[in-house]
């Protein structure tokens, strides 16, 4: 396991997520103005704000999902949406598991990592699911799982990729228990310690075992 | 690239083999629809020689349309489409080999089926010939088409109808050119023009639909 290995550009710095006086409109409401938030290198931002704040479409914006109303993104100064290496620095895992009901727990995994072009080896997706507690349900069809069980394995691609340096995740801890808590925070602790950096959202306190995060929260801004 | 269509399109093909029944449909769809004219309209052997051609392509274009609405619909329920827009590889390859996967398992049944089916409408040996060559070129355009319409309509509520008044205009010059063909044999005449036709229909099909479709996933994504 590379875990404690820099990441490869670590040498020259790491370019890091910026948010640049953002806005986002949502039909005729404003849902926030101004926005201004960098994550930086080896640093978690928790994103909060009540229901509606619009904290998903502040993480898709950040993602390069869509362009925002007013400001911009930037990654490493360049405009994440014309950024030839965001695309490989990034993993975003969203509300949606992104998993395929009729295809397996690997198949669904591996059809992922193909396409982000990171190690889609058996051998390496196989580990990856024993370290979110998911290695006995490898083979099982997507649908035979538990909304637990499901967000494991999409949470799965974090054991998998220590390419990325910069983790979007929305509500990565929603149906996990305890114990599926403590496997995100450890992967967590290992992605920090590489240099890594985390923005991400959740209702509930991500626990004792969390790393330290910077809070930000949105509420101000609508 | 090359990757990038090979994962899609071979995910695609599974997914259909994991749902045999669904992925017969329109084929069924095809069959039982032909057949059902000989009882409609009666059965003189002039009269439905005439019309085979026509009632075939028509019913190719039909159940064309009847699986196209659900292309994109799974992978946008599901987050698999976030991810593979994401992934940072070109929407153009993405949409070319849902294009392909769909015509595989729709159009091309589609085409093996055709003799059989001229055979139950008494069409000549030289007639079934061409009315084979012609779905062959014509079936991947109403393909093509399809994925773009269910791109654009992806996200929409009556999107199933407005498909259908999207693609089916565009649809219409294969339909003619494609039963065209046929009956041009049976007079007597040469194909070379409908087909030529055809072909230039599936190379400027194939040029632009991917492309369209890709800028309409973007915006169906924001």
């Amino acid at each position: 396991m590379p875990t404690n290995q820099p990441l490869p550009s670590s040498v020259a710095g790491l370019p890091t997520l910026e948010a640049v006086d953002l806005g986002c409109r949502r039909g005729n409401r404003i849902l926030f103005k101004g926005v201004s938030l960098a994550v930086s290198t080896g640093q978690a931002t928790w994103l909060r704000g009540r229901n509606g704040r619009g904290k998903t479409s502040l993480l898709r914006l950040a993602a390069g999902l869509a362009v925002p109303e007013s400001g911009q993104v930037l990654w490493g100064g360049t405009p994440v949406r014309r950024s030839d290496t965001f695309h490989s620095a990034l993993l975003y895992i969203g509300h949606a598991n992104a998993l395929k009901d009729d295809l397996s727990v690997t198949e669904s995994l591996q059809f992922l990592a193909r396409m982000h072009q990171r190690d889609s080896d058996p051998v390496a997706l196989h580990a990856a699911l024993d370290q979110v507690g998911m290695g006995s349900r490898r083979d099982a069809m997507v649908r035979t799982l538990s909304q637990g069980q499901r967000r494991r394995a999409a949470l799965a691609r974090l054991a998998l990729d220590h390419r990325a340096s910069i983790w979007i995740l929305d509500e990565p801890y929603d149906a996990l228990d305890a114990d599926g808590v403590e496997c995100i925070n450890a992967l967590l602790h290992a992605h920090l310690s590489r240099g890594g950096s985390t923005l991400l959202t959740s209702h509930q306190a991500p626990g004792a075992s969390a790393p330290d995060m910077a809070e930000f929260d949105l509420d101000p801004f609508g | 690239m090359g990757s990038a269509f090979s994962a899609v399109y071979v995910r695609d093909l599974r997914l259909a083999l994991r749902r045999r029944v669904e992925a017969l449909l329109p084929l069924v769809f095809f069959v039982v629809a032909i057949s059902l004219f000989p009882l409609g309209v009666g059965p003189e052997p002039q009269t439905l020689r005439q019309i085979a051609a026509g009632v075939v392509w028509v019913s190719a274009l039909l159940a064309s349309m009847l699986s196209v609405t659900s292309l994109y619909a799974g992978d946008h329920a599901d987050g698999s489409l976030e991810q593979m827009m994401l992934s940072g590889q070109p929407g153009l390859v993405i949409a070319s080999a849902k294009a392909a996967a769909h015509w595989t398992v729709t159009g091309a049944p589609l085409v093996l089926a055709a003799p059989l089916i001229g055979l139950l409408l008494d069409m000549s040996t030289a007639g079934l010939l061409t009315l084979v060559v012609s779905l062959l070129l014509g079936t991947p355009i109403l393909s093509l088409l399809g994925g773009m319409g269910a791109a654009l309509t992806l996200g929409l509520r009556s999107a199933g109808v407005l498909l259908i008044l999207l693609i089916l205009p565009l649809s219409i010059p294969a339909l003619i050119f494609g039963a065209g063909a046929v009956g041009a044999v049976d007079s007597g005449l040469a194909t070379s023009g409908h087909f030529s036709l055809l072909g230039a229909l599936l190379i400027l099909t194939a040029l632009t639909a991917p492309l369209a479709t890709s800028f309409a996933l973007r915006i169906a994504l924001e």
